[in-house]
């Protein structure tokens, strides 16, 4: 292998320079004060978990976690995602504060990449879990708070498609009744976005006629709310009932909120083979090819910490946010007081004076610039205050 | 106007073919683009960019959002297991996936190699069949490997098996049936729901008076 040269880093590994640090802050401010203004509480919790825990139970693939040993041999992974180490807090430091709890977080996680570039190994999530609710209120809350948050960031143009896996699963029981292999088969077809693949497998069972079709209809069941008479007319147990009954209540909700215009739903969603079990979105925005945001509910991650809660939340992936933005690099507003030796002392009191207006301010001795256009181009505004510069008085 | 969609269309042979199914279903992108040199194609009138890519990158377009939509190969979709919509199969270009060797020669017993173009879908498949194989990739020519002794088999895509038969190699045994397929980047899926869903509603329509 090549020698390393100085500059390189690991796969998916990035920088992040001051104008996009200043961005991504900005852009965070406003998550965080939409998120605290429906109530939420911020906590963060420690980069590392052991892997038999929190790696285990986390909805990241085993193959994308990052895994280090411990003194002791233990595995330990970066956490890859934010919720099962706060279903961990909830579930023992916070079980008995009063539910339900409203928390938020906001930070790096890490999921390991393929060999390729164009996928960050490590990136910053800003989301929200509210746990010990199983209401369509909750669900509502969730969906309305993330539109909430992303238009007050300054994005317009964005899609949340809803789905329900339980919806899905229910329906495939009871077209399938107990051969859970071919179920799990299609839903890995739905998973893996290969709707040719599931109509081939749909073609090829051994079902009736009429069974088939229904299940071909399945993937039709997108659109707006003129799909929950289609979704009823294709349920035939209690369950999927009640999952129909769930979206419609939460679309009355959505639009008591006033955010159903950014909603559309699709049965056929699934964002995770079985970590959601219930109402679950992911959110897209133009201009970037990849996932924005996504959450829904999930009623098994709590009772693996030994607390028996149903939890929602989502999860913004921040950098993509910035990205869908797109917006102009900001005006750099730090000015610049040129001194000499002379004038070190004059130069430092106007800086204190005008770092107490709350202005940013850097303090430059003339020797040590090469350019001194070019220093002051760069800033916003630039006092010379050095014998002859155009402050001297 | 909205942005045009972007549709990734695989140069050589797979191309006419894709255009004359495009054509068919109401686009006009023209079936003599293939010779021209350039690599995007504006049909303002229908709101749709064309660009030429290499099939095999054709994937990496759509998954990363560089095109809306894409005409690839199973075969390619197989090898890279990228995220995109397999939306529908347009059942052009057919051929399949084969195992294929000098005649009656056994598998070596110690690390048989297989050359290939497609190292995933040949490990995929010889692992399943529990055999213990090393591949040895390649981008072409495939049928020369076994010939001077550099591998046991070969797995590569057959549609006439000729190329077999005039360099004296014969098929063993048959991994997958490929065809192009229609895929979608995801967030486009979304976005462009409603332009996407009217090109695979048309296609599919073509796609059935075909069959029927």
């Amino acid at each position: 292998m090549a020698k390393r040269l100085m500059f390189e880093k690991p796969l998916g590994m990035r920088d992040t320079l001051p104008f996009f640090y200043n961005q991504k802050a900005k852009a965070r401010k406003q998550l965080t004060d939409s998120i605290l203004s429906y109530g939420y509480s911020f906590m963060d919790t420690p980069l590392m978990e052991y892997h038999e825990t929190v790696g285990k139970v986390s909805a990241t693939l085993d193959q994308q976690l990052f895994k280090l040993l411990d003194q002791q041999g233990h595995t330990l992974v970066l956490r890859p995602d934010m919720t099962a180490p706060i279903a961990r807090v909830a579930a023992s430091q916070l079980k008995n504060a009063e539910f339900p709890l409203r928390l938020a977080y906001d930070g790096p996680v890490f999921r390991a990449q393929q060999a390729e570039g164009g996928k960050p190994a490590q990136f910053e999530q800003v989301g929200t879990e509210l746990i010990g609710d199983h209401s369509s209120y909750a669900d509502a809350e969730v969906i309305a708070l993330l539109v909430d948050s992303l238009k007050q960031a300054g994005l317009d143009d964005f899609v949340i498609t809803i789905g329900h896996i339980g919806y899905v699963k229910a329906f495939f029981r009871d077209l399938l009744g107990e051969d859970t292999e071919t179920m799990e088969n299609l839903l890995q077809y739905l998973y893996r976005k290969n709707y040719v693949g599931y109509r081939e497998a749909v073609k090829n069972l051994s079902i009736g006629e009429e069974k088939r079709q229904d299940l071909l209809q399945l993937l039709s069941l997108r659109g707006g709310e003129e799909i929950f008479e289609m979704s009823r007319s294709l349920a035939r147990n209690q369950t999927c009932m009640q999952a129909v009954n769930e979206l419609k209540q939460l679309y009355r909700f959505l639009k008591q909120y006033g955010v159903e215009k950014s909603v559309y739903f699709d049965l056929n969603l699934i964002s995770h083979m079985d970590y959601y079990t219930g109402i679950l979105f992911e959110g897209y925005a133009p201009n970037i090819g990849a996932l924005l945001c996504n959450g829904g509910r999930y009623d098994k991650l709590l009772p693996s910490f030994q607390l028996n809660a149903s939890a929602t939340g989502f999860a913004i992936h921040l950098e993509r946010l910035i990205e869908a933005l797109n917006e102009q690099e900001d005006q750099d507003e730090r000015v610049g007081i040129i001194v000499d030796d002379e004038s070190f002392e004059k130069g430092m009191e106007q800086a204190k004076q005008l770092r107490k207006e709350g202005q940013q301010v850097l303090l430059q001795h003339k020797d040590q610039i090469p350019d001194v256009q070019a220093f002051k181009e760069q800033l916003a505004e630039t006092y010379d205050v050095t014998v002859g510069g155009d402050m001297d008085e | 106007m909205s942005k045009p969609l972007t549709i990734a269309m695989p140069k050589g042979r797979i191309y006419e073919e894709a255009a004359e199914l495009m054509e068919k279903a109401g686009y006009q992108l023209g079936a003599d683009l293939d010779e021209s040199r350039k690599l995007i194609l504006e049909f303002p009138d229908q709101n749709i960019r064309v660009m030429m890519a290499k099939p095999m990158d054709v994937v990496t377009y759509v998954e990363y959002g560089a095109a809306d939509i894409g005409i690839a190969g199973k075969d390619v979709l197989l090898e890279q297991d990228r995220d995109v919509y397999e939306v529908l199969d347009l059942k052009i270009s057919p051929c399949y996936v084969a195992v294929a060797g000098l005649p009656d020669q056994p598998l070596s017993r110690i690390a048989p190699k297989i050359a290939t173009k497609y190292p995933k879908v040949a490990s995929d498949y010889f692992r399943e069949q529990g055999e213990q194989i090393e591949i040895i990739p390649l981008n072409g020519s495939i049928e020369l490997a076994p010939l001077i002794g550099l591998a046991d088999r070969i797995v590569d895509i057959v549609s006439t098996g000729r190329t077999l038969k005039e360099n004296g190699l014969v098929e063993y045994e048959k991994i997958t049936d490929i065809t192009s397929r229609l895929i979608v980047n995801p967030v486009s899926y979304r976005i462009k729901s409603k332009e996407i869903e009217e090109m695979v509603s048309k296609l599919s329509d073509v796609m059935e008076g075909k069959n029927a």
